[in-house]
Parts: structure tokens; sequence; C-alpha cells
């Protein structure tokens, strides 16, 4: 599904340059639910951002879905992204004057679908996330679960490939953190390949697979027994 | 191609996020809005210049005669100075090469009638060049003519308001007008942009008027037309030795302001050249420095757009919005706010022009307006200008990498 090898990343600050990602080497295979953990500076994010196109590599080589990404024009990222990616933000990053059906229909006016055609699925996605009720709602509207919920249905409304999850949970109380992991649990049973960055334990282990990064490099990588979200809500 | 759905985007923005909408609009309208009054002022005070000197032509003299107030040359101060025929013949002959134009006018005071109509008006007996001195526009029938003059033909050109008073639905071309008792035939309606009293005025041949007020030569004034080309000095010169030769001829004192006087039109016309040139001037700053003054506040409104919706353009671009489709509903926004804007401040700019012009003519301004396609001009130049001053950054934050925009907060 997805294969990384010896992927390097600096940041220039200033004169000198930030070494983030110092040799990365991972692969993902369909249906898994892998946690990337890391304290902050271990470069999670920027793997994170990489496998989303939304950041480039300095080098190294990144096959998705047995595609090599590589020479990304915008444009092609843009295709990329809207095609096999979706994502779910810490801070949801909700357009804010759109409703929460308008959100979710947005990629799919990027792939060019109908108006009619956008408004189905993305009625049917909200129904997904429970929040059929509030389509009409601005996310000023909403709790911040349901606002996780909404940016939820929107990534899935593409019909993605890949979902990232950049700390799903990082913005949202304990309790509401469990249910968005009950429902993102409940994405993965039904086949959905989900890569996660969290710096919090307990949410690393409702995932299968643990991937713990220190200064830019795997220090340790393993599978894990999956708690399930469901038993704490 | 029209795209339904980047329109309903478009409109979405605009409408969600109305005080932006609003700011904008009203910075590009209050732009217009200034140019249309400001240049309108400025168009109405050129006009009152113009006005002011569209009633005769700009190269003529006038001569005019009194009494000397000073004794010379062993005459006594008091005396009446008369122009008659042979000084007419004189000005021409001695001149010749100076003169465009040139023309006789006795004045008088008339009662005319024409079947039970009757009223007083002004009388003008000229030579046929009258007509280019003063600018009358003859729009029935013809002028005095150089066979009139000969004949001394009963033959009168009337105003277009005296055939308006007198010949109650009828045509005054052909038929005959009593004036003080003589019967006259008309040949000519004219009209003149001088206003409504200089076409309340009836033309004759100067012979005829001669001939029947008192049998004698006598004229009132000269009025010539100098060679047009000869420049403002030139002219003034002219002026100056034409009254010079007239004050020897009628053995005037050189210093005798009354018993000659030269009028000549080069020393008005000149110092209102360099006015209208000022005026001209100071049209152009105004009207640059708004519309810069427009594109400056539309340039930084783009560039606070822009700014304020790096993050949208991120999830945008997460999402798989091309770099191409975010400039355009950056750009289509701006382009569409600042043309609906731009229309508002004109009309309203005109409506304002409309409802105060009238009441300006007070203060020297008349008929205060600018063109459409000056305004036209106007708001196209700050629509362009948005376009580029929006295109600039639109297409630098369709480059913004998501990450760093998604990290705006």
């Amino acid at each position: 599904m997805l294969k990384i090898s010896d992927l390097h990343k600096s940041y220039a600050i200033g004169d000198s340059s930030l070494h983030v990602l110092k040799g990365i080497d991972l692969s993902v295979e369909e249906g898994e639910m892998v946690a990337i953990m890391g304290s902050s500076g271990s470069g999670k994010s920027t793997l994170l951002n990489i496998i989303g196109m939304l950041d480039i590599a300095d080098s190294g080589e990144y096959i998705l879905d047995g595609l090599p990404i590589d020479n990304l024009t915008e444009k092609k990222a843009a295709v990329y992204r809207n095609k096999f990616l979706g994502f779910i933000f810490q801070s949801f990053n909700l357009i804010n004057y759109k409703n929460a059906l308008e959100n979710v229909a947005l990629p799919l006016y990027y792939q060019g679908l109908k108006r009619k055609k956008r408004q189905e699925l993305g009625m049917f996605h909200l129904g997904k996330v429970g929040l059929a009720d509030w389509a009409e709602h601005l996310p000023k509207e909403l709790s911040g679960g349901q606002k996780q919920r909404v940016a939820i249905a929107r990534a899935l409304a593409a019909n993605p490939k890949l979902l990232l999850a950049d700390e799903p949970t990082g913005a949202l109380d304990t309790k509401t953190s469990y249910e968005i992991m009950e429902f993102i649990q409940q994405l993965n049973d039904e086949g959905k390949t989900i890569l996660m960055v969290t710096h919090e334990e307990d949410i690393a282990n409702m995932c299968k697979r643990i991937v713990r990064l220190r200064d830019g490099v795997i220090m340790e990588d393993k599978k894990v027994n999956q708690v399930r979200a469901s038993q704490y809500v | 191609m029209f795209d339904l759905d980047l329109w309903r985007e478009i409109f979405q923005s605009i409408n969600k996020n109305r005080t932006r909408s609003l700011l904008s609009g009203f910075t590009i309208a209050f732009a217009i809005l200034l140019f249309t009054i400001l240049f309108g002022i400025a168009n109405g005070l050129q006009n009152t210049f113009k006005q002011a000197f569209v009633d005769d032509a700009k190269n003529s003299i006038t001569i005019f005669t009194g009494r000397t107030t000073k004794a010379h040359n062993g005459l006594q101060a008091g005396r009446r100075i008369r122009l008659k025929n042979e000084d007419y013949d004189y000005v021409g002959e001695e001149f010749d090469s100076k003169i465009q134009y040139q023309t006789a006018r006795i004045y008088r005071n008339t009662l005319a009638s024409y079947k039970n109509e009757s009223n007083t008006y002004d009388l003008r007996a000229v030579h046929p060049d009258h007509q280019f001195l003063e600018k009358t526009l003859i729009i029935d029938g013809r002028y005095i003519n150089q066979n009139d003059l000969k004949n001394k033909t009963k033959v009168a050109v009337i105003g277009r308001l005296v055939e308006e008073d007198l010949f109650i639905k009828t045509e005054a071309l052909g038929k005959y007008i009593n004036l003080g008792g003589v019967q006259y035939k008309v040949v000519g309606v004219f009209r003149d942009d001088g206003g409504d009293n200089e076409e309340r005025i009836i033309y004759m041949p100067v012979t005829t008027a001669q001939m029947i007020y008192g049998n004698n030569d006598y004229i009132d004034q000269i009025k010539i037309g100098y060679n047009p080309e000869l420049d403002y000095d030139q002219a003034i010169a002219f002026g100056n030795l034409l009254t010079r030769k007239l004050k020897t001829r009628f053995d005037v004192a050189r210093d005798d302001q009354r018993a000659i006087r030269v009028m000549n039109m080069a020393e008005a016309t000149k110092s209102v050249n360099a006015m209208t040139v000022g005026l001209g001037i100071i049209i152009l700053v105004i009207g640059f420095g708004t519309l810069i003054a427009g594109v400056v506040g539309i340039s930084n409104i783009m560039i606070f757009i822009v700014k304020e919706r790096t993050k949208e353009i991120g999830i945008r671009k997460a999402l798989g919005a091309s770099p191409k489709s975010i400039v355009s509903i950056i750009l289509i926004e701006a382009i569409l706010i600042t043309a609906i804007a731009g229309y508002m401040g004109l009309l309203i700019g005109f409506g304002v022009l409309e409802l105060v012009g009238p009441s300006l003519e007070a203060y020297f301004i008349k008929d205060p307006g600018v063109s459409n396609t000056l305004v036209i001009g106007a708001t196209m130049t700050l629509i362009v200008a948005g376009a580029i001053a929006g295109y600039i950054p639109a297409k630098k934050a369709s480059k913004i990498k998501p990450i760093i925009a998604l990290r705006n907060d």
C-alpha cells in the first residue's frame, strides 16, 4: 500500500539547516492502522506531511499504491491528494463560512462531480458520522467532537485509499477523543488504511501498530494489541 | 466557458464574508465616486470659461468711439468722434493683410411687428462678415450678402426667438416683417450659443440702415477679425497700432482713453487660454491622483484578502484544489467586487453631479459632468489594477505549501 525508503528532509533555519528526517524506511499494508509517535521535534508531523504530499522530501523513495510519488508539481500533487488521500487535522480545518454539508462536499467539487451528486454523497457521509441533522450548521455552531466528525466525513467523502490523521484528538477532551477513536476504529474495521500521528499513549494503543520516532529516525516499530475505544464510551 | 459551480463558490465567498466584501467595495466605489465628482467639477469650471467666450470669435477686435476728454491739436475736449464709411474703408485698406473679417455695426432699437404680434428688439445693421465674428448660426434661409449691401435691399435676418415671438404658427422665412413702419423681407433665421438675448436680435444690411435712419454714412462700431495666423503677441501689437493710427486720424490725444477705444479679444483670450491650460493640468492631476489612490487601495485590500484566506487556501489545496483554481477564485471575486462597486460609485457620482450641478452655477461651475467613456475607462483601469494587484498575491498564495498555510492559525 505504502512504501517509503531512505527518506530525508531538512529545513533551513536561518543560515543553518535542521535535519528533521534522517533516512526513514517504512511500509504499510492495506487495512493497517498505524500510530506514529514521538516527542515534539522528532519529525513525526513532517513524515505525515510528506506522506500526505503536503510537503516534499529532499531525497528518498515514496511509493503509494504502486505509484511512485516523485517530481511532484503542484498540479499533480493536488490531483493525487484529491484522489488518494483523506486528511484529518488537530484543528479540524473546516472552512468557517461553509456549512457542514458544504465542507464535506468540497473534495467532491475538486473531483469535478455534479452538484447534485456532491450533495448526495456529502449527505451520505455526514449520515455515516451521525451528523445528518446538522448538515446546515456552520462550524462555529458545532462542538469540537462534531467538528472533527465533519472533518472525518470530509476526509471520507472522496473515498481515499489512505486516511491521514494529524493529532486527531489533540484538541478534544478524553471522552470525545475516545468517541472519535471509536469511529476511526470502525473505519479501519471496514478496511480503510489509517496513518495517525499522536503523542498520547492511550490513543496510540488503540491502533494496531506503533512506530516511534526520535530525532528523525525510527526507534521502534511494533504491532500492538488494539485497545477498543468502545469500552470507554 | 461558464462554470456555474465556480461562480457559486465565488458568490458564496462574497456573501458569507460580507464585511470584507463591503469594505473593499466601499473603497472602490468611493474612489470612482471621488473621481467622477472631482472630474465633473473641474469640467464644469472649464465649461464656464468656454461659455464666456463662445459668443464671439476669439480673434475679434472692436472699435468704439465716444467724446474726447482732452484738448489736442487746438481742438477742444468734449468733441464727439463718429466713425463713418470712409473710416471703415481706411481700416480695411490700411491693414488688409492682418484682417480676416471686417464689419461695421449700427445699433438701433426697433418695434417689430407681424400681423397682430409686436415687440421691441435690438437691431444691428452689419456687413456679411458679421456672421463669422458673432458666430451666428443660420438655421433657415441665408445671412446678409453683398447684393443686399449694393442694392440697399430691405431684408432682415431675425433671431430664432424673434420668429418664435412674432410668427405664431407660421414660418418667418419669406414673410414681411414691419420694423418701425417699414416692411422688410425675412431672408434668414439664426441661432446663437450666446444665450437668449443674442437670439432676440434683428440684422439688416448696413447700407439699408444708413438710408432709412437719417440718410447719412455714420457707423457705430467697426468690428474686425484679425488674421488667425497672428499669434497673441502679434495680435496685441496689431491692436495697439490700430489704436494709434485711428487716434492720429481723428486728432485725438494719445492718452485719451474715451474718444477711441479698441477692445482686443486677443488680450482676454491669451489669459483665458493660460487659465484653460492650468485647469487642464489640475484636472489631470486630480484624475490621476484619485486613480492612483484607488489602485493603491485595491492593492492593499487584495493583499489583505489573500492573507486572510491563507488558511482557507491551505485547506482547499489539501482537499485537492489546483493552483489554477485558487488563483481564479480569488481573482474573479476581486474583479467582480471591483466592477460592481465601481459601477455603483459611478452611478452615485453621476447622481450627485446631476443633483447639485445646477446649484453650482453661482460658483462658476457650469454643467459639471464627465463623459461615460472617461468614467468607464477609469473603472476599467481600477478593475485591471485590482486584477494585477490581486494576481500577484493570489499566485503567491497558490504556491504556498499547504502545510505552511495550514500552520497559519
